[in-house]
């Protein structure tokens, strides 16, 4: 319940690529449609045809841009869900027990049924991973899909969260970040991955990776002094290099 | 500490069944798993097996299940009662709304059938609409090709048989470097982001060429933020670059392409810069092998670059030497277009270096045998692991053809196009402008239209002009101001329709078109050409019927409406014979089913068709003895057949001995088969057949086979495309059909063989120092998107984006409002900073603005308030220039609509209640959706 | 944070019943019969109605009694289970008193102890949110625990000790402030750590996720105008304590201690609003609204 498991045996969570994410929403609504139709309550939307339409999601993407000191400012999408914390202080505040992780698999889940709707939860988030579902009155968050990644109804190679399995820029992965030698892992290893506010020390499981540099090709291109070299001065030196080209054909 | 927790379960019901169609949120066409519960749609994703997209859905296509159960769906057909834009209807029956239609068009028919214009949108079923025209015999039909991409199309069909997109893509497991030209999300939405990822995943280096760094742009490695319309100038100097240093593949060129074909050099020869050619009308090279002329396709022959040769006194030189003369000159090297362009010079030499040391130094080998057209048996295929991909940034602009055009050269000078790592074509495709059908034109009352209207132009005399030289076609399509129309002009139809030029029509017959708002050009100018009266008080377009699934604003300006059903609900065909779901690697179609029946009196616009054509009488739809041919459309579907054998679905015909794909006559159970294989038809292109398609017997036979051609048609890729030159002949004066005087200087200067660029700056347009764009979100479609809850959450409404440095100049803030004037009107709208944009350019989202009464939506929504379209700025002719003549704001060559040339000037203005212009409410046959959403299917 | 009329109300007045029950727990006062009945009522009406009022607050009231669950480590559990220790205590030091005429003095220290540790777990479920650094401070507790003592003081009829406490109040309320206004730059939040981007350049947020509302923004996103929140705060001193203290220094009547209460709550109110309405919390970092 309430009080966070001394340890979990594996630690489930995404790790988000932000150098191939582009931006196409498509995790933010295979999420709306899998969590309207499954786990809990289904994810209301108020004045869905009106001034203001609101709803619950659980996964938004977000854009922000960065400006270098010198050169061209870049623009980074951002998906944000739940990071499953491993010092969720999400679930220590919560009065009921309603919040809790699972000592399986460090997932954070809200036990519907037992949600007061306090908020309390969505006030301790420091990452804005929870939303207080307004028709249902119940405090929503991302379920990791667990209730796809162990479905037995589901072929084995669906049992991945909906937002990883739809992502059409592979910017998504799904694994045991508590195995060192599991593939999430090394590639976080190998990507240099970080943890969003580690200040707050919540010890986010989910990891980001960082874009790769951009715009470096003058860089490149001069530091191997790979510029294309004239043929000759004139353009009548093509030709005559053409004459020679086309002799060795 | 004790920790304790609920008991879960972990494996709940999924879904009481999959049924697997095609999703139809946008043009991609990928594969969708409906899980079904209680007989309803409950929950969509991607299938895995599917070609397109793997198992991957977009956004919009989780969504669907949002549009299938919008409240905007129309319930019944609709007969106008209150004046047109009123938005009153009655709901009438589908006898009835028959009778009427059959009413309004058997007399047309009969004596006029170029009266009624037939205009489609993005409904992927235009073979049979072509058809189903064909058979009323009105030329007056296209799709809305015309004002969306038919640049690119055009310039990639006559260059080399195929363009993006559907013609083909990038091959996405072996290129090491992509550049994307004016690319935001493009109609191959998923299968463009799943390559970007397998690029990312082996690090291969990505370029985005756009003034806007948003999307594909954004995850780029590097970003060219290009001044929009300079992409033919940019792209000219990298070929600059690339000829001066050599870096181009001269094996490929002689080989494939058409460098070494002979050119007339007679200044005063009709035949002048036309190809010289045998008896047979085969293009002459000079054979290395002999030194001597020959056909370019006789076996054994190895093309000369460089050689020039006389006859009859006349020098013929190869296209080779028109090319590098052209491009070497110092008018495209880096220096002199880097300002235009808005590219430092050291980057273009940069790009172009990266381009030369990709394809050339990081060149490997496919070890797979292949034969050639010649005869010549290659070990290998070589690489060249560059691929380019573009779309509408560079196609929607007055120079568009030209500059796609020129990317196209560019692809080929690299020898990249159908090389393993570049860019390969998807069957039907490669399809050389030959083998396309020409256009035909002139209707005969009462019959049907001698082939199919729309078609490409190979010279004058294809043109649709009639012998007084006035215009067949109400849209002025293959006409001296825009020649190689391939797509048709949708967006002159209305315009010219109103003001009876060429000629006055009866009935406008559109289907999934939103015409009287997004789609069109000078949004509020249409509206009232849709609304204006004769003196005697009629409508100056007399009728108009609509199709539409739900109330857009299009819906409001029809006299009746036949509701069409959601995707969910109806057979469709996504044929060969059409734009088909192939991949590189496999021929494939696909359809929908109805996974779900209608709960309304609607029914599928093709099935109406089928109805339409049978009531009329149309040949094709009608048996002999004058009973309806086909039930309905899954009927047609199944049973007709466009050559012998060839019908609209490839898989699962009947072969002489039992089931065959591609050829075969038709099967009843074929749609079953379709619908247990997932809803598509798959079947793989050989692995020696896989490249260099055009010139590969093992392709050429495996297509014919398969029944995508009759015959092998072997050709080169056209650098210099010969039948712009004929038209440019017919400007200088030679033959008997000539252009009217005022557009000879047009004529001459932009149907140039060899692409060239152009400034679109038009006089008038002076004083207005910004470029307007707009973009496609990647979760919103069009206007159709917009009365989706989920996505109309993400985009609800669109701001301005302004550069960092307009902002401070301007003194403007995030949600300030500013005037924007084109020379044609103003609008006035909020704004919002981005820094990663080019300093002369603003944007926004495309056709999120909506009018007050569509979509089901409120009249608060902030779509209607906030939103706004940029459509109004833009006109579809050209300022005034005194010359007393309409310039259309097309591309000269292709007719394509203009939208990106537009120019405008920002001032700050007073904070506003609600964007302007703001156009009166419309009346809702449907009224405003729920208050709340809350429902789930398995309860 | 949004300043929402039931948080708002549930801490001031909770604070202020809880403050007059540990006067009245001290004896101080000592009343008994219709007087303690009356002083008990209005003490009652502030800490029960202020408690209800955080009801409104749930999505689900009508399992308010899982509340009760978590007291090993949810703050809001422990307020529930100390407030209502605290009332039965109370209710129970308050019938001797009222029907009994007799003070078990031993219960009423308990219950003032009580009614503080009602306070402190009040003010503890705002100040043990690290991630609105603005409360997350040892001075959270400190402001709560002095305004109900100065507030309770002030209804318990206490002058000296009000005059003194309320002085201490709008000391350690200012020091809130000065403390709470770079609480948020000290935390080491930033979009930089938000976000993660900051070693390639400068962050800033572009287009939001939605641009319809959501429940973050409507919950967090607040922001108030830095000149209306300095005239705020000046009204809320002047209200809460400065001019309770000078009416105070007046010959006291029970008009003006009437107004002297009035005034104080009305200052604690809009405290209590600025409380609210100026934490930032850092999820707005993400939404660039910071
Ligand atoms: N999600 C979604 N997908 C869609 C659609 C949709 O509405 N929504 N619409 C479909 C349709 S009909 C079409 S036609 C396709 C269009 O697909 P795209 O061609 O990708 O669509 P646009 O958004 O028009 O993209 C134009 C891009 O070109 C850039 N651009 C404009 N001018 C220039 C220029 O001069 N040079 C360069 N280099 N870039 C320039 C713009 O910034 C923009 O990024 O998308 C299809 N796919
Ligand atoms: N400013 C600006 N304007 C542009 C462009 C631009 O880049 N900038 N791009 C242009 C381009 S490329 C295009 S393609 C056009 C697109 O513009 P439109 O073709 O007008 O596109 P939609 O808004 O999607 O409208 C299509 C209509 O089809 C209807 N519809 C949807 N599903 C169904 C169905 O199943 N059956 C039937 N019968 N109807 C259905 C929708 O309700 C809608 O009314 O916009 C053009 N307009
Ligand atoms: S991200 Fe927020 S909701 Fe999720 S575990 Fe961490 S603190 Fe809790
Ligand atoms: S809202 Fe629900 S889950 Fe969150 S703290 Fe309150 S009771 Fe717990
Ligand atoms: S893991 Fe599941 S619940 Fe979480 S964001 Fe992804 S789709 Fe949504
Ligand atoms: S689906 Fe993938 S690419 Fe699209 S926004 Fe989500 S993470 Fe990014
Ligand atoms: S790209 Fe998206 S909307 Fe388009 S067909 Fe595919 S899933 Fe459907
Ligand atoms: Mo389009």
């Amino acid at each position: 319940m309430t009080q966070l498991p001394s340890r979990t045996d594996r630690k489930l969570g995404l790790v988000i690529d932000l150098d191939t994410c582009v931006g196409c929403h498509a995790c933010v609504i295979s999420c709306k449609g899998w969590n309207t139709e499954n786990y809990g309550a289904p994810l209301s939307d108020q004045n869905p045809y009106g001034a203001e339409p609101s709803g619950t999601f659980l996964n938004r993407v977000h854009s922000y841009e960065v400006l270098p000191d010198h050169g061209a400012a870049q623009l980074v999408h951002f998906p944000k869900s739940c990071l499953h914390c491993e010092d969720a202080p999400c679930v220590t505040v919560c009065p009921t027990g309603a919040s809790y992780k699972r000592v399986e698999d460090g997932i954070v889940l809200v036990n519907e049924s037992d949600c007061i709707g306090c908020g309390l939860c969505a006030w301790a988030c420091p990452y804005g991973a929870r939303e207080m579902d307004a028709a249902e009155g119940v405090m929503k968050k991302c379920t990791l899909c667990v209730d796809r990644i162990y479905n037995e109804n589901l072929p084995e190679i669906d049992r991945v969260p909906a937002c990883v399995r739809t992502c059409p820029a592979g910017a998504r992965h799904f694994g045991d970040l508590g195995d060192p030698d599991s593939a999430v892992s090394q590639l976080v290893e190998r990507r240099g991955g970080i943890d969003l506010m580690p200040e707050q020390g919540t010890r986010p499981v989910n990891k980001y990776l960082p874009p790769r540099p951009r715009d470096r090709l003058e860089r490149e291109v001069d530091g191997t002094a790979l510029f294309l070299e004239p043929v000759a001065d004139e353009p009548s030196g093509f030709f005559a290099w053409l004459d020679k080209a086309l002799e060795k054909i | 500490m004790t920790h304790r927790q609920p008991p879960l379960d972990t494996s709940p019901p999924v879904s009481d069944e999959v049924r697997k169609t095609t999703c139809y949120m946008c043009a991609c066409r990928c594969g969708i798993d409906a899980h079904m519960k209680d007989g309803k749609v409950a929950y969509i994703d991607g299938n895995r097996d599917h070609p397109i997209n793997k198992g991957v859905l977009c956004a919009k296509g989780s969504a669907g299940i949002m549009q299938h159960n919008s409240p905007a769906r129309l319930r019944a057909p609709l007969k106008r009662v209150g004046p047109r834009g009123s938005g009153e209807f009655v709901e009438i029956t589908w006898d009835e709304a028959l009778q009427i239609a059959t009413d309004w068009l058997a007399p047309i028919r009969e004596k006029n059938p170029e009266k009624l214009a037939f205009f489609t949108g993005r409904d992927q079923s235009q073979s049979f609409t072509g058809y189903w025209a064909q058979q009323f015999g009105t030329p007056n039909y296209a799709a809305h090709g015309g004002f969306c991409s038919v640049n690119m199309a055009t310039a990639g069909i006559y260059t080399m048989g195929g363009s993006f997109w559907e013609f083909g893509s990038p091959d996405w497991d072996r290129t090491r470097l992509l550049m994307l030209f004016g690319v935001a999300e493009d109609h191959d939405s998923n299968p463009i982001k799943m390559g970007l990822a397998k690029l990312k995943e082996r690090g291969a280096r990505i370029i985005g060429v756009n003034p806007v760094r948003s999307g594909y742009n954004a995850v780029a490695d590097e970003w060219v933020g290009i001044t929009p319309g300079t992409d033919g100038l940019f792209i000219l100097a990298l070929v600059h670059e690339l000829l001066r240093a050599g870096r181009i593949d001269l094996d490929y060129l002689s080989r494939w392409t058409n460098a070494p074909v002979l050119v007339n050099g007679d200044p005063k020869s009709p035949e002048y810069g036309l190809f010289l050619r045998n008896e047979d009308g085969r293009e002459l090279v000079i054979d290395r092998n002999t030194g001597r002329p020959a056909p370019f396709d006789q076996p054994g022959v190895r093309p000369d670059l460089a050689a020039t040769y006389r006859k009859a006194g006349i020098s013929h030189r190869p296209v080779m030497h028109h090319l590098a003369t052209r491009y070497l000159s110092p008018d495209y090297a880096p220096e002199a277009v880097a300002e235009r362009c808005g590219i430092p010079a050291p980057r273009i030499r940069a790009i172009a270096a990266e381009l030369a040391r990709v394809a050339f130094d990081e060149a490997f080998t496919l070890e797979r045998e292949w034969t050639d057209f010649r005869g010549e048996t290659h070990k290998t295929m070589q690489g060249r692991p560059v691929s380019f991909h573009a779309m509408r940034g560079i196609g929607a602009h007055a120079n568009g053809f030209q500059t796609c055009r020129a990317l196209h050269v560019l692809q080929i000078l690299l020898g990249s196009v159908e090389a393993p790592g570049g860019f390969r074509f998807k069957p039907p495709y490669p399809k050389p402008a030959e083998a396309h059908a020409r256009p035909h034109s002139f209707a005969t009352p009462g019959a049907p239209l001698d082939g199919p209207a729309l078609g490409y132009p190979q010279g004058p005399e294809d043109l649709a002009l009639y012998d007084d030289g006035s215009p067949a076609r109400i849209d002025k399509a293959f006409t001296w101001e825009n020649p190689l129309s391939a797509h048709g002009l949708m967006h002159m139809v209305i315009s010219n329709a109103h003001a009876g030029d060429p000629y006055k029509i009866n009935t406008l017959f559109m289907f999934m078109a939103n015409m009287a708002w997004n789609s069109s050009m000078n949004t509020a100018g249409v509206i009232e050409m849709l609304t204006d009266t004769d003196v005697t008080g009629d409508y100056l377009i007399p009728r108009i019927i609509y199709s539409d699934a739900y109330y857009s604003e299009m819906v409001a300006y029809a006299d009746l409406v036949l509701p069409d059903t959601t995707y969910l609900e109806r057979f469709d065909c996504i044929s060969l014979l059409d734009r088909p779901i192939s991949e590189p690697d496999a021929a494939a179609d696909a359809i929908r089913w109805p996974v779900v029946e209608p709960d309304r009196d609607v029914r599928g616009f093709q099935s109406v068709l089928c109805d339409l054509g049978a009531r009329l009488g149309l040949p094709g739809f009608v048996n002999a003895d004058g009973s309806a041919k086909y039930a309905d459309y899954a009927d047609y579907i199944t049973n007709h057949e466009r050559r012998p054998g060839i019908g609209p679905l490839a898989g699962w015909r009947l072969g002489n001995k039992g089931l065959s794909h591609g050829r075969g006559a038709p099967n009843a159970a074929q749609l079953d088969s379709y619908m247990n294989n997932g809803g598509f038809f798959a079947t793989p292109v050989p692995p020696d057949a896989q490249y260099f398609k055009p010139w590969n017997n093992a392709y050429q036979d495996w297509a014919v086979e398969l029944g995508l051609s009759d015959a092998p048609q072997p050709y080169l890729f056209q650098l210099y495309v010969e039948p712009l030159r004929r038209f440019q002949l017919a400007a200088e004066g030679h033959g008997d059909l000539q252009p009217p005087d005022h557009l000879r200087a047009q004529i001459r200067e932009r149907l140039d063989p060899l692409p060239i660029w152009y400034d679109t700056l038009a006089e008038g347009q002076e004083g207005y120092p910004l470029h307007a764009l707009t973009q496609r979100p990647m979760a919103m479609y069009h206007s159709w998107g917009g009365q989706n809850p989920w996505l109309r959450q993400i985009h609800g409404y669109n701001p301005l984006y302004l550069p960092t440095k307009l902002m401070r100049e301007h003194d403007l803030r995030d949600g300030d409002w500013v005037h924007v004037t084109s020379p044609h009107a103003r609008i006035t709208v909020p704004v919002m900073e981005m820094a990663a944009l080019n300093d002369t350019t603003i944007w926004t989202w495309n056709a999120i603005g909506k009018r007050k009464g569509a979509w089901a939506l409120k009249d608060n929504a902030p779509e209607a308030t906030r939103g706004f379209l940029l459509n109004h700025l833009i006109h579809e002719l050209l300022p005034e220039r005194g010359d007393g003549l309409r310039w259309a704001n097309s591309d000269p060559v292709t007719g394509q609509a203009a939208w990106f040339d537009l120019r405008v000037r920002i001032e700050k203005a007073a904070p506003q209640g609600e964007s302007q212009p703001v156009l009166p409410p419309v009346a809702s046959p449907v009224g405003p959706g729920p208050d709340e959403l809350a429902w789930k299917m398995g309860q | 944070m949004h300043p929402a009329p039931s948080v708002i109300i549930f801490t001031t007045f909770s604070g202020l019943g809880f403050g007059l029950l540990a006067w009245l727990g001290l004896g101080l006062p000592t009343v008994t019969g219709w007087v303690a009945c009356g002083f008990f009522a209005l003490a009652y009406l502030l800490a029960v109605g202020g408690l209800a009022a955080s009801a409104f607050h749930l999505g689900r009231p009508e399992r308010a009694l899982k509340a009760f669950t978590q007291w090993r480590t949810s703050w809001l559990s422990r307020e529930a289970w100390v407030s209502v220790t605290t009332l039965i205590v109370m209710a129970t030091y308050g019938a001797g008193l009222v029907f009994f005429g007799v003070r078990w003095s031993a219960l009423g220290w308990i219950g003032a102890l009580l009614c503080l540790g009602t306070v402190l777990t009040t003010a503890m479920i705002y100040g043990s949110l690290r991630a609105v650094p603005r409360w997350n401070m040892a001075l959270t507790p400190v402001l709560f625990l002095v305004l109900s003592l100065a507030g309770g003081a002030l209804l318990a009829g206490q002058r000296v000790a009000a005059i003194w406490l309320l002085a201490l109040a709008g000391v350690v309320q200012i020091l809130t402030w000065v403390r709470g206004d770079d609480a948020l730059a000290r935390s080491g939040t930033d979009m930089a750590s938000a976000t993660g981007l900051g070693d390639t350049g400068r962050v800033r947020a572009f287009e939001p996720p939605h641009t319809g509302p959501n429940y973050l923004l409507r919950e967090f996103a607040y922001q108030v105008g830095r000149r209306h929140a300095r005239r705020l705060r000046v009204i809320a001193i002047l209200l809460m304590a400065a001019l309770p203290i000078a009416l105070l220094l007046l010959p006291l009547g029970h008009a003006v201690a009437a107004v002297a209460v009035l005034s104080h709550v009305v200052g604690v109110l809009v405290a209590r609003w600025l409380f609210f309405a100026q934490a930032e919390h850092v999820v707005g970092l993400y939404y660039g609204k910071r």
